[in-house]
């Protein structure tokens, strides 16, 4: 059962990652708009034909 | 293809030329409301601006910069897919993000190649009118704050699922026995998770509570400070000396839980502030300056007193002012909420806010701005929409006595148990802190709200504030408007006297005007293959012309009668007499229909009765308003006439029906019964919006103006009255609930706070009693029946 006090920590670092992660995602602003992305996915299905055009770097 | 109307039809020319057609099929699939395109053909020369693209726009870099817009007229996944491909139509777009809630889009263009005005027309040529999104910083602001809310409660809720499980191990422990060393590796380990819950997501209670002392008030964040405080510090003294309980499983819990709660009231401020926001963009910011013989598009703030405006038919009017030449119909429904447009023309006063129907007329400003009616109105509306909600208000009074009690309390079992016990004084005191810490209550009544309004938002009605549905629990007065609120709120045939064979004639002779009368009565025939011709259109009188080769003419008496050779022609068809007719249209007007006159080949023949019909549901709902106590009455802008008609068919009481009223005079009589009883007001002009805002209960009806949802408490967004009546059933649901979330919260805190007096609290006692409290009262609130049954 001695293997709990590595087990715990580790447990710990994994929700340390987890929280970091959803930080992260907060932070760049993949929270902000709710309801949009839903319909984007919806309809979005066909070849983008503007393949020039820069994609975004999402930092809003 | 049929279209409803130009703009529309060219709409989708331009959409189509696009090879973006499949938007239509889009729009199928999604099944949403058809919505006519809002096309306005403006130049937006006033984007291109030097000091506009300063303030309003960002830059990314060289050939890349960033502007938010709000867009008038999206409403559904169609919508987002068009809008998003606006680098197709237009070169020089780079990318187009649409965000639907807010009606935000953020557009990214060269601004080396191409101008942002060419960005908002190409917007404008799909239909939806782009209107600059002001206080780029505070709407930044706003979504850093939601931003942080989210971290807080994510950081908060893994504090809570960690400390629970390590609360499970040392629970079984107590039961069965635990090795020592495990033990106080679980203590240690949940005591820093409990000091990270508490100093990073939980800081928002000790700072709440430190700046309510520092500014000398109280609110339920001191003595949940309090407790949370007191829990962490005997744990933490508990976890050192290896005895006693740790409370941290209790407290990380109550953390996430208050913060919970707290996410789901600030969602609601949130929608507020943005619908508000979304309004004052979509007052026009622009004007047309007639200069010499030149036309000059400005900003509105650069407008004169005393310039000469150009305003096309289908806009709205930016200023206050007077006609000075041309006239049209004007559609003040939005401000004054009188629902037939009148005929303007030189010298007579035109309202910004207000819409000109039919032809373009130009008009010297008199006031813009904030000083213009509309924007008096607007401030009336902001002054008294921060006002404090009473629910909120009790809370922090009583959290005052709470703590006085509470501290009371401590001091006397500590007092107490020092001679009965000395050793276990302190330790008595600290628990009966910690396990009066009043989550529950702090909890109760913010959570019962938050799922009543959720429910109800489902039902289309949507709830802004708590303190409205506590409200409506009770009984008092309600005053509806009648434009829209009582009837429908459109034009339309309601009677029909003499020969119907003329009325495809008269329909496709009035589908070539826009006054709204005309509209009505081209909508009776809408698939008709005969075609007008040699229209005429006389303003404030009628129309003229031409339809398989008779002469048709629609409008007032006088006019279509004034050919009429008195001797030939009044008879016609089945020998209804004219005088009759004549009578007949006498009694619609006492009962404030507008009679429409029909001539063919000079012959008077029909008579037509236009209103605005009374929704379906309206008797039903009110009479149940009635019964469950309420006392109901009219107010309208309208004629005194036409509201004591309708009055009389929904069987309301006259004597407090008031018609003629200036949006000030409707806030006068709200303010004046507010002072005697509770007053709900419903409605849905910008006339009613300072009403609804000084209103104990503001409600707002469906299609009403963005002015009065703002301004509303509540907005009601489907049609007819029986959502009323649905969310005044709601509204005592909700507030039973709350009652018994209180109720149960408050015994809870009763029992373990004269159990630790006692000095019988038992650490599983109180670990169990604590966050099932909590639990309980969550149970409770999702439970409730509010809001849940259809009608």
């Amino acid at each position: 059962m001695s293997v709990i006090y590595i087990l715990l920590p580790l447990a710990l670092v994994l929700v340390i990652l987890a929280l970091w992660a959803f930080i992260h995602a907060v932070k760049t602003g993949q929270f902000d708009d709710l309801s949009t992305p839903a319909y984007r996915l919806l309809i979005d299905d066909e070849v983008r034909e503007a393949k020039d055009k820069q994609e975004g770097d999402n930092q809003n | 293809m049929q279209f409803c109307c130009s703009g529309c039809k060219t709409v989708y020319q331009v959409i189509h030329d696009a090879g973006l057609a499949n938007f239509y099929k889009i729009k199928e699939q999604t099944d949403a409301d058809k919505q006519a395109a809002l096309k306005t053909g403006r130049a937006y020369d006033a984007l291109d601006d030097d000091e506009f693209l300063a303030s309003y726009t960002r830059t990314i870099n060289e050939d890349l910069s960033e502007v938010e817009l709000y867009l008038q007229g999206v409403h559904c996944a169609a919508c987002v897919w068009l809008v998003e491909k606006l680098p197709l139509l237009q070169t020089g777009c780079l990318e187009s993000r649409l965000d639907l809630a807010r009606q935000l889009v953020t557009i990214r263009w060269n601004p080396q190649t191409h101008k942002l005005s060419e960005m908002a027309r190409a917007l404008d040529s799909l239909g939806y009118s782009p209107h600059p999104a002001r206080d780029h910083d505070r709407r930044r602001a706003r979504v850093l704050e939601d931003r942080k809310h989210m971290i807080r409660l994510a950081a908060a809720g893994a504090a809570a699922g960690n400390t629970m499980l390590l609360a499970f191990a040392l629970y079984g422990g107590m039961i069965d026995g635990i090795e020592a060393g495990y033990g106080h590796f679980f203590r240690w380990v949940s005591m820093l998770i409990a000091w990270f819950a508490l100093l990073w997501p939980g800081r928002v209670f000790l700072q709440g509570a430190y700046s309510a002392l520092r500014a000398k008030t109280t609110h339920l964040d001191v003595p949940i400070a309090i407790g949370l405080l007191a829990a962490a510090l005997t744990g933490t003294v508990n976890t050192f000396t290896g005895i006693g309980d740790i409370y941290f499983e209790s407290l990380s819990i109550l953390i996430f839980l208050l913060l919970a709660g707290r996410f789901v009231q600030h969602r609601q401020q949130r929608w507020a502030m943005d619908s508000l926001e979304l309004l004052y963009s979509f007052t026009p910011e622009y004007a047309r300056v007639v200069k010499g013989n030149d036309i000059v598009e400005s900003a509105l703030e650069a407008v004169q007193l005393g310039d000469v405006l150009q305003v096309l038919a289908g806009e709205v009017f930016p200023a206050d002012g007077v006609v000075c030449e041309g006239e049209s119909y004007v559609d003040s429904s939005l401000l004054t909420g009188e629902s037939d447009a009148q005929s303007k023309s030189k010298g007579d006063v035109i309202y910004a806010g207000t819409t000109n129907m039919s032809a373009t007329l130009r008009m010297k400003v008199e006031a813009s701005g904030r000083e213009s009616r509309v924007g008096k109105l607007m401030s009336l509306v902001e002054t008294f929409g921060s006002r404090k909600a009473p629910v909120v208000q009790w809370a922090d009074r009583i959290s005052g006595y709470f703590v006085l009690v509470l501290l009371f309390l401590a001091a006397l079992t500590c007092l107490v148990w020092y001679f009965l016990d000395p050793s276990q004084a302190i330790d008595n005191a600290t628990s009966l802190l910690i396990v009066s810490c009043p989550c529950a209550l702090g909890l109760a009544t913010p959570l019962a709200l938050a799922v009543a309004t959720g429910r109800a938002a489902r039902k289309q009605i949507l709830v802004k504030g708590g303190d409205a549905l506590q409200h409506l629990s009770g009984t008092g007065k309600v005053f509806l408007d009648k434009t829209g609120t009582i009837t429908e709120g459109k034009v339309s045939v309601v009677e029909v006297v003499g020969p119907k064979d003329m009325l495809p004639l008269a329909s496709a002779l009035e589908s070539h005007s826009s006054h709204p009368l005309a509209k009505a009565i081209s909508a009776l025939n809408p698939h008709l293959g005969s075609e007008a011709t040699e229209v005429e259109q006389h303003v404030g009188e009628g129309i003229a012309g031409v339809v398989d080769n008779q002469r048709v003419r629609v409008g007032t008496f006088d006019f279509v009668s004034k050919l009429v050779n008195s001797d030939a022609a009044i008879e016609y068809g089945d020998n209804s007499k004219v005088s009759e007719l004549q009578a007949q249209a006498a009694d619609w007007a006492q009962s404030g229909l507008s009679p429409v006159w029909i001539s063919v080949n000079d012959q008077v023949c029909t008579c037509l009765a236009m209103g605005d019909p009374i929704r379906k549901d309206a008797k039903r709902s009110i009479e149940t308003l009635q019964q469950l106590g309420w006392s109901v009455a009219i107010l309208s802008g309208d004629h005194t006439k036409v509201v004591d008609h309708v009055g009389s068919q929904l069987g309301i009481t006259n004597e407090d029906n008031r018609g003629g009223l200036s949006p000030e005079e409707k806030l006068s009589i709200v303010e004046e019964w507010q002072a005697k009883s509770p007053v709900v007001m419903v409605g849905d002009g910008l006339n009613d919006a300072a009403a609804l805002s000084v209103a104990s209960v503001g409600i707002a009806v469906h299609g009403g103006a963005e002015a009065s949802l703002a301004a509303a408490d509540i907005y009601l967004n489907k049609p007819g009255l029986k959502a009323l009546l649905e969310l005044v059933l709601g509204s005592r649901n909700t507030m039973l609930t709350v009652k018994l979330c209180l109720g149960l919260s408050l015994l809870y805190n009763i029992i373990t706070a004269s159990l630790a007096i006692m000095g019988i609290i038992n650490p599983l006692i109180a670990a169990i009693l604590m966050p099932l409290s909590s639990l309980s009262v969550l149970v409770l609130a999702f439970s409730s029946k509010a809001f849940r049954r259809a009608l």
